[in-house]
């Protein structure tokens, strides 16, 4: 058995000379891919100087003025003011006056950071909800006109978004949609439910029939089912789905700049238009930009087991 | 248990007719074959009396009540599916108890059928296994499990074995009829195999092209096949077909071919001048020399306690399954002769079997 498990994979053993160039384009290719990100941390750490110097600083003291800058909101006093005032308690009430600055309250990123949430997570599960209903319809019935169903909803992913922005934007307007968290939501969904119903037709399409004809005849209705038997084996279907939902919805940028402007704005166009004195706040944009990028993160780490097929493998011999 | 009644079943998919009209009855605790080529029909009306497939006509009795447009939750039957279809998110346990659940058991009682049923089956040690690493006979012990665990009112099968290793499925065609005689369970099992059909049966329909040619149990199949394709179908190396042109009078026990007079079983039946056919098991022909039917040794196979010898005749192939100590050479001119109270003769264009005395009772084997 190992004997053949292992000539299904590899028919021949690289040799070590292939193994070490594979080896370092791999660490060529994660070095160039990572140094965006390890410059936005890096920037994120850096004071508003350090992060405009030229040549840049590869040596540097951290500082969490960046974060402080992206939470709070301040004004610039003189130093005879700061004197009168009493001794600061927090880390960044202490960074800020080093600069003759005072936090005066919160900034908008925290509002900013829980609408992006709201946003991305009501239109995953939104658009992965109806996709997987849409999908098993289509992968089990006789719908008519199924083919051409099918492709209408592709069809309305083969125009970028942003070409129907002007009517969209309209739209909103009269509906009232505009700068609405439900509104940007029944946006991402509507950009998002044909990815999802192709691929999860896909991995439906996959499982087979007999399983849902097995619990039919053991007595439980078609929704009984769908529910324990279908939903369980299209996990990997729906998670990598919502993935690809989640990133497209929290990483949007053109709609949320349009529709949005106060309540409802989301992350992404908040965090360029940080103006701290004298330009862009760089290592705030770069504070914004690393938390920005821990959710996401976060979800697809958390999601990554259900990705392994391996547990649907076997079952049935075909 | 109950006993299973079709009646005029028709299914057409689209412009395709997929059963024609079948009629059949499954008696309370019989094992029952539908036995048939690829597309013969054979499991769209297993499919249909499941509950899976609506009929286009017909109706489907289920011990009496009318179930052919009943949902097949409600059917109260088991289906065990070629390719097993075993939970794979679930373990063995639950797999064999997933039927239960919904029928609202407690989970003590759940435990307790899930068990016995595994004890039936010899596979209690691995209840609590994954079914993804099951060999192909376990998973087929598991589907088994599945079926049998809610006592339905009948089980239905299609091409259980078929997923499995040649030699394995011997062992589990033994396993499925012992079950079976144990649990006197009413069973409609679909197979292409008619070794499987043979050995397990109780009665065998035999369907080609949605329609069933012949009902009976596997040895009047075997015996008296009631049409060509029945004969063909049934039996390796197939009967032998002779094709002759004459008239028949009721009555007539002698069948001229190419001059030679061959003894058939007398005619229940007169056919005026016309093209018929002479079925000839391998196993009832002999060489003999005195035979003026002559041919000439083509082939031997030699297949331990027989031998298969293929002659060349006028006719066309005849093959004869003789005794292996006999000596056949190839290209030796043999004479053959024919067991005269086993033969068929068909109709050529119905297809269909002349009666004779050999479809009367006392005639067996």
């Amino acid at each position: 058995m190992s004997a053949r498990s292992s000539t299904a994979h590899s028919v021949v053993e690289p040799s070590s000379t292939s193994k070490l160039v594979a080896s370092v384009l791999v660490v060529v290719y994660a070095l160039v891919t990572m140094i965006p990100l390890f410059w936005i941390v890096v920037t994120s750490l850096k004071s508003p100087p350090d992060s405009i110097s030229y040549p840049p600083k590869i040596v540097f003291t951290p500082t969490i003025e960046g974060y402080c800058n992206l939470f709070t909101n301040q004004t610039r006093q003189t130093p005879e003011f700061l004197a009168t005032l009493p001794p600061a308690t927090t880390a960044c009430e202490k960074v800020t006056r080093e600069r003759n600055m005072v936090i005066v309250g919160p900034s908008n990123f925290t509002k900013r950071f829980f609408n992006s949430l709201v946003i991305a997570f009501g239109s995953t599960a939104l658009s992965v909800f109806l996709g997987t209903i849409a999908a098993y319809g289509f992968s089990r019935f006789k719908v008519p006109l199924k083919d051409d169903l099918l492709f209408f909803i592709l069809s309305t992913r083969m125009m970028p978004p942003i070409a129907v922005a002007i009517p969209i934007y309209l739209m909103y307007r009269e509906l009232g949609l505009s700068d609405t968290k439900i509104g940007m939501i029944l946006l991402y969904t509507a950009v998002n439910v044909s990815l999802a119903v192709w691929l999860l037709k896909g991995f439906i399409d996959e499982i087979p029939r007999e399983y849902e004809e097995a619990a039919m005849i053991d007595g439980y209705t078609r929704l009984q089912a769908f529910r324990k038997v279908v939903l369980p084996q299209a996990t990997t279907g729906i998670v990598a789905t919502a993935i690809f939902c989640m990133i497209f919805a929290w990483n949007e940028y053109a709609f949320a700049v349009l529709l949005t402007s106060g309540d409802a704005q989301p992350a992404p166009p908040f965090i360029p238009t940080i103006i701290g004195e004298g330009g862009m706040d760089w290592p705030a944009v770069g504070a914004g930009t690393t938390l920005f990028l821990i959710p996401i993160l976060v979800f697809t780490i958390l999601l990554r087991k259900h990705l392994l097929r391996g547990i649907t493998f076997g079952a049935v011999r075909k | 248990m109950a006993e299973i009644r079709v009646n005029h079943l028709k299914k057409n998919f689209g412009d395709f007719v997929a059963v024609r009209d079948s009629s059949f009855t499954v008696k309370d605790g019989e094992f029952f074959c539908l036995l048939g080529p690829s597309g013969c029909g054979k499991t769209t009306t297993l499919r249909m009396i499941a509950g899976l497939e609506l009929p286009t006509d017909g109706k489907i009795l289920l011990g009496g009540d009318d179930v052919t447009f009943r949902r097949a939750s409600e059917r109260d039957i088991a289906f065990v599916f070629q390719l097993f279809a075993l939970y794979p998110h679930m373990n063995v346990r639950a797999n064999i108890g997933f039927p239960l659940k919904c029928d609202g058991l407690s989970s003590s009682e759940i435990r307790r059928r899930v068990e016995e049923t595994a004890q039936i089956l010899r596979i209690t040690d691995l209840l609590d296994k994954p079914v993804s690493g099951l060999s192909g006979g376990d998973r087929q012990r598991v589907a088994l499990g599945r079926a049998i665990v809610r006592k339905p009112k009948a089980f239905l099968m299609d091409e259980p074995l078929g997923a499995l290793d040649s030699e394995f499925r011997h062992v589990m065609c033994g396993e499925l009829r012992a079950l079976h005689n144990r649990l006197k369970a009413t069973t409609v099992y679909v197979t292409h195999d008619q070794l499987e059909a043979m050995s397990m049966a109780d009665t065998i329909a035999v369907m080609n092209n949605g329609l069933i040619e012949q009902l009976g149990s596997p040895r009047e199949i075997y015996d008296r096949p009631a049409s060509l394709f029945v004969a063909d179908f049934i039996g390796s190396p197939s009967m032998n077909f002779l094709d002759t042109h004459a008239a028949l009078a009721s009555g007539a026990s002698e069948l001229a071919i190419d001059g030679t007079k061959i003894g058939i079983p007398a005619m229940r039946v007169s056919v005026s001048e016309s093209d018929l056919v002479l079925g000839v098991r391998p196993e009832h022909v002999s060489l003999s020399d005195q035979s003026t039917l002559r041919g000439e040794v083509f082939g031997v196979e030699y297949l331990g306690t027989t031998q298969i010898v293929t002659v060349t005749t006028k006719r066309g192939m005849v093959r004869a399954r003789i005794s292996a100590d006999m000596k056949a050479s190839l290209g030796e001119h043999v004479g053959l002769s024919f067991r005269p109270e086993k033969l068929s003769v068909f109709d050529k264009s119905s297809g269909r079997v002349l009666k004779s005395a050999l479809h009367e009772g006392g005639v067996h084997g």
